[in-house]
């Protein structure tokens, strides 16, 4: 990717104003399964793409229960995905403890986020190659949030990240008016159609994806396997009828997937000559 | 510095509280860190279920604090664990081991088996080996057969697995009454018979309602209602008994 002399240390500033290493750490999370996230007025329901090493190895969990009312979808180094969702089990375990209530979910985002800030600003340390989607309900109702390894968050009706996400975030962008009154069956529904928007090839099985759920009475649950097989099937059966709308719709969106490698590549030569612009950005 | 004591001084007496102790004068303190507030539980095991039951009368001296307080902590489906003793010691021990139950949950992926709260019961209690909770415990539940499972402690955390146990202020009222109903002919008997009854589970519920009824006619902490959680493989079942509120 970009070769450049300011991108060895964390802590070095490039001429143009960006820190290298963080970015290289954002693409670790472009590099990894894709994750969606979208929310209603009463849930919100966390997609992911599951990979394999090979046939004979088991598919990386991407989801993880943090406690009744959260639970996250990471994209990136599992490791580094593994050892936040161990930090964010704690601090709402120590929370129920000492305020006999459930952990705010922007509280423990912004921790998160703190704690991502700091390892970018010291020279002993290394950025966090994680992104986080953060599904949560509290007091003020559902979130979503994103962690990203530069420190920043945000709240979103709806986000996607990984590996061709870009795909699935058309999709989102295309029906997030209709998610607030959609009911539960059909927010999953949304959601694995936005993941099966960024598979490369193959289809949406039973055993490659995983959705989980959060809403308001309703705590959090990870549907796998068989537990998914229902709506991976309802989805086959919407097929025939959306093909139509899914020539017209996903052309550009397929358009769109192959170009992203190319387009990164073109940035590469960019980044070379002025740096190009800063990821942040582009989006 | 003072005499020596009747039998030996330990080293070099530094202050006067030294020197009285050594002559069998020990000072005491004006101030007790611990109350008992009272109440019974009282847990039965059976074939493929448990019950376990609590008094919901809070004192302390002479006076009820409350009439509607529960002495039970439900951890998962199958295991519950009930204190007697003081309530503030009470409530910290079961936050305790919530939090830990929530962490095996995250580690092991599936809620914890009776036993390993048991053992968890245990250590946590020894953790505090030189200024105990002063709680009274029972942990009831299914074991992984299914079968009903009653473990008793002392304040300590020494334990061990029964058919049936009481523990509370009504204790010395119930513990016969139930060694006389549900234990074995004669204890002479080899090998050692398991103490898990045969009685079917509307009997045995019949039995500790009626335990606690005598054990709240003579025990004065004893009374108000008896909150009764019933264990079985279909979850955990929830019943109550009146009781004098005298």
């Amino acid at each position: 990717m970009f070769r450049n002399q300011y991108d060895t240390d964390v802590t070095t500033w490039s001429p143009q104003g960006r820190l290298f290493q963080v970015e290289y750490a954002m693409e670790a999370v472009k590099q990894g399964g894709c994750a969606v996230g979208l929310k209603s007025e009463t849930h919100v329901v966390l997609a992911t793409l599951k990979r394999s090493q090979s046939e004979l190895s088991s598919f990386q969990r991407k989801v993880f229960k943090i406690d009744d009312h959260m639970g996250i979808a990471i994209a990136g180094l599992n490791g580094d995905g593994r050892s936040l969702c161990k930090y964010m089990r704690n601090e709402c375990i120590n929370h129920r403890y000492v305020y006999e209530s459930a952990m705010p979910v922007g509280r423990l985002v912004r921790q998160i986020a703190d704690k991502s800030q700091v390892c970018t600003q010291r020279s002993w340390k290394r950025p966090y190659g994680v992104g986080l989607l953060v599904a949560g309900v509290d007091r003020q109702g559902p979130h979503l949030f994103n962690t990203c390894p530069s420190g920043n968050y945000y709240e979103y009706k709806a986000m996607a990240i990984g590996a061709r996400s870009q795909a699935a975030k058309t999709y989102l962008e295309k029906h997030f008016e209709s998610f607030p009154a959609a009911d539960m069956d059909e927010l999953i529904r949304h959601g694995l159609k936005a993941l099966q928007a960024s598979l490369a090839e193959g289809e949406l099985t039973a055993a490659n994806c995983s959705v989980a759920i959060v809403g308001k009475g309703f705590a959090f649950t990870l549907l796998e396997d068989a537990a998914v097989q229902p709506y991976v099937d309802a989805l086959k059966e919407d097929e025939p009828m959306q093909a139509e709308e899914a020539a017209a719709g996903e052309a550009p969106a397929a358009a769109e997937a192959p170009d992203e490698p190319a387009g990164g590549e073109a940035a590469a030569a960019a980044a070379e000559a002025d740096g190009g612009p800063a990821p942040m950005e582009a989006d | 510095m003072a005499a020596l004591g009747p039998s030996y001084q330990l080293g070099n007496p530094i202050t006067k509280v030294h020197t009285d102790a050594a002559s069998g004068e020990k000072q005491h303190a004006t101030w007790s860190p611990y109350d008992d507030n009272g109440g019974t539980v009282v847990a039965v095991a059976g074939e493929d279920y448990c019950i376990v039951a609590g008094s919901t009368r809070l004192s302390t001296g002479f006076s009820i604090l409350t009439r509607d307080a529960s002495m039970m902590l439900q951890l998962t489906d199958k295991v519950v664990v009930a204190s007697a003793g003081m309530q503030a010691d009470r409530k910290a021990l079961h936050k305790l081991l919530q939090a830990r139950n929530v962490m095996y949950q995250h580690n092991h992926g599936r809620p914890m088996s009776v036993s390993a709260a048991a053992q968890l019961l245990s250590n946590t209690l020894y953790y505090k080996r030189f200024f105990p909770f002063y709680t009274f415990n029972l942990v009831a539940g299914l074991d992984e057969q299914g079968r009903g499972a009653v473990y008793n402690y002392d304040a300590i955390g020494s334990y061990e697995r029964s058919g049936y146990f009481s523990a509370g202020s009504g204790k010395g009222l119930v513990q016969p009454v139930l060694d006389n109903q549900l234990k074995a002919a004669s204890p002479l008997l080899l090998p050692p018979r398991s103490t898990i009854t045969a009685l079917p589970l509307d009997q045995a519920i019949d039995l500790v309602k009626d335990v606690f009824v005598s054990a709240g006619e003579r025990d004065i902490y004893t009374g108000d209602r008896v909150e009764i959680l019933i264990i079985t493989k279909e979850g955990i079942r929830r019943d109550e008994l009146q009781l004098k509120l005298d």
